[in-house]
């Protein structure tokens, strides 16, 4: 991917040099801390088998749920691909509840019924964690369209990866989305990687961003290892959405450390590029601007890591504990019916 | 009561629903300006607007997908398909998101929406065109499946799948549209999952659904004259079936034909006469008969088509051959 298409983030609230509280900086940097060290513990209790299913994780990419849910409302909606695990935990669920999921419990964010791709918070909006590749880019217009209907302020995060843009459902749902100006942000969460498949090999547009040329949509690109970057963009995303002026596409650029799900061996890329880009690690940047800036002391940063590590072992244990599903839940949640009549033999 | 088309009956419908409730709306092809397709929504731009009568791009899977977010934020959304044909490039957001959602978020994202449209052959349309997809529906927990075979069906159903909570597709038909019928002049429901003996019978029970009861109706008609009496059971919904009516019926005749218009295998025939086997085996005196469109896809030709469709002939045939009579 061309870096000199990236563009730098503008400031528009300067709060401090940096632009923004320490408040934010620290709440980033153990935001995205648990995101990781988390998902790096889920990936080894996958590896020990402790849960079954697939397990896709965000690891690298971090900056992109923080930024977004630091920028966001409380009203705003959220809706995501399979490769959910950090959401949830940006928009402030406790990632016990996301554990307990990843493991099929009752206790888990959607009872235990859609696993590792289907993460559904009410409480905070996050509605999926879906399976299909892209069919969340039309559902998300429409959760947008609906607060349009409804008169309400919000708007509608709809995230994706580079391999969904592929998919006509986009075209369809981009031409719909500008035509009656829905509050949707389209977020390319671009890894640069379809599975294994990597942009340049898909396509003769490398710059996704201009996929949204076609419907006039505003379109940018937009440097995923910079929460700060991120937020802005997100910012400036939403405001347009707010006042009525419709969808905005950015084109996020990240980087996964880690395979496409826990079976890849990654024959398509190489480890240089992998360290590459761990150079520019979203939470090694943020430590450093703390550090650098002074914004906390070594012990309080201690303190965070060492806070990080319990909430962890918590989420693990809290999962582990949980009790399984009954039985007779199986027949429950298909309808809202209470007493469809399910054929039983 | 009063007589009306079934496009009318289906307007009055929506009519009724969305002056009660501001978060039913309509989209789809041709709805608001053209006033629909097959004019089932005529007039209904002028009296709700642009905001809540909606034209769409030709984007089957796109708008099936905002409609279904919609749904899953508080609306509840009718999507016309101009036919279940074209549905197909939306069945993805039918099958995988709409029936799913309930479940796959645990409980917490509900999925209210209605998807509603013309099935079955309609003339000579050729093999994109002809298609039924009741039983392919209905194969898929999560959703419901009616089938208005009349105008009163078509409003009284409509009504209650707009005011459901779970998803629920209505299969019409371009050539019922203008079929004209009796409606009450006061607002009634009818329940999905609930068959309706339309005719009683002590000799055999023919079970149908959909357009093709009219061509069951005629054959009725000529086997009442001959002495044969036909109790038959119009299925209404196909998911979920209403087994108990067609258990009870097999008891008293002891006999069935099921007439359904569209391929025999994986079909709703096929899950009657199962059932049938398993909870009224002792009192099935005959095998359980079908009459089905042809096992190909539907051909241009008249020539054709009149020998892949169910015929009066072809029913009666299956009847007598039940009753072991020529």
């Amino acid at each position: 991917m061309p870096a000199t298409t990236i563009e730098k983030p503008v400031n528009k609230k300067q709060k401090n040099d940096l632009g923004f509280s320490k408040k934010q900086y620290l709440k980033w940097y153990k935001d995205m801390l648990i995101m990781r060290k988390i998902e790096e513990r889920v990936g080894h209790l996958y590896i020990q088998q402790k849960f079954g299913g697939f397990c896709h994780l965000y690891i690298g990419q971090e900056a992109l749920v923080a930024g977004t849910a630091s920028a966001c409302h409380k009203d705003d909606k959220h809706i995501t691909a399979y490769r959910d695990h950090a959401h949830p935990i940006a928009l402030g669920i406790h990632p016990k509840f996301m554990v307990a999921e990843l493991y099929g419990k009752k206790t888990g964010m959607s009872k235990g019924k859609g696993g590792s791709m289907h993460m559904f918070s009410k409480d905070v909006n996050l509605m999926g964690g879906h399976g299909i590749v892209g069919a969340q880019i039309p559902m998300g217009a429409g959760i947008a369209f609906a607060d349009q209907y409804k008169g309400n302020k919000a708007v509608t995060y709809c995230s994706f990866g580079d391999g969904a843009a592929r998919q006509g459902a986009l075209h369809e749902t981009f031409n719909m989305a500008m035509m009656w100006k829905l509050p949707v942000v389209f977020i390319i969460e671009n890894n640069n990687y379809a599975m294994g498949t990597s942009v340049k090999r898909t396509t003769n547009v490398e710059d996704m961003s201009e996929m949204g040329k076609s419907y006039h949509m505003p379109s940018k690109v937009v440097d995923g290892m910079s929460v700060e970057a991120v937020h802005h963009a997100i910012e400036e995303a939403s405001e347009r959405a707010r006042k009525g002026d419709g969808p905005t596409l950015l084109d996020i650029r990240t980087y996964r450390y880690k395979g496409h799900s826990m079976s890849d061996p990654q024959k398509y890329r190489t480890k240089d590029e992998v360290e590459d880009y761990k150079g520019k690690d979203p939470i090694s940047q943020v430590l450093k601007t703390i550090q650098t800036n002074k914004l906390a002391s070594e012990s309080e940063i201690k303190k965070i890591q060492d806070d990080v590590k319990a909430i962890v072992e918590e989420s693990v244990v809290f999962a582990e504990e949980s009790p399984e599903l009954e039985a007779h839940e199986l027949y429950e949640d298909v309808y809202t019916q209470n007493d469809y009549p399910f054929i039983k033999e | 009561m009063r007589t009306v088309q079934y496009r009318e009956a289906l307007r009055e419908a929506m009519v009724e629903e969305m002056r009660k409730d501001e978060t039913v709306f309509l989209m789809g092809e041709e709805v608001a300006e053209y006033n629909g397709a097959y004019k089932v929504s005529q007039g209904m731009l002028d009296e709700f607007g642009p905001k809540r009568v909606i034209d769409t791009p030709i984007a089957e899977l796109g708008f099936a997908g905002i409609a279904v977010g919609a749904a899953m934020n508080g609306l509840r959304p009718i999507v016309e398909f101009m036919t279940w044909n074209f549905a197909l490039l939306a069945s993805d957001q039918i099958i995988n998101s709409a029936a799913k959602m309930l479940q796959m978020s645990g409980g917490q994202y509900s999925c209210p929406i209605v998807f509603r449209g013309g099935n079955g052959p309609a003339g000579q349309l050729a093999a994109t065109h002809s298609q039924s997809f009741e039983s392919f529906y209905a194969h898929v927990p999560g959703l419901k499946v009616v089938t208005p075979s009349n105008p009163y069906d078509a409003k009284g159903l409509l009504k209650s799948a707009i005011r459901d909570n779970d998803p629920v597709l209505i299969m019409e038909s371009e050539k019922m549209y203008g079929d004209k019928g009796e409606i009450p002049e006061g607002e009634y429901l009818i329940p999905i999952g609930k068959a309706e003996v339309k005719k009683k019978g002590d000799h055999i029970t023919i079970v149908s659904f959909g357009k093709i009861l009219k061509v069951v109706q005629e054959a009725v008609d000529v086997l009442e004259k001959e002495g044969v009496s036909c109790e038959v059971i119009d299925l209404r919904s196909v998911r979920p079936i209403d087994y108990d009516c067609l258990v009870e019926s097999i008891k008293k005749t002891n006999r069935c034909v099921v007439v359904e218009e569209s391929w025999p295998l994986a079909s709703i025939s096929g899950e009657i006469a199962f059932h049938l086997q398993r909870y009224a085996f002792d009192y099935l005196d005959a095998p359980v008969m079908r009459v089905m469109q042809a096992d190909t896809p539907f051909a241009f030709s008249k020539v054709l088509i009149e020998e892949a469709l169910p015929s009066v002939k072809r029913i009666i045939d299956a009847v007598k051959s039940s009753l072991y009579v020529r």
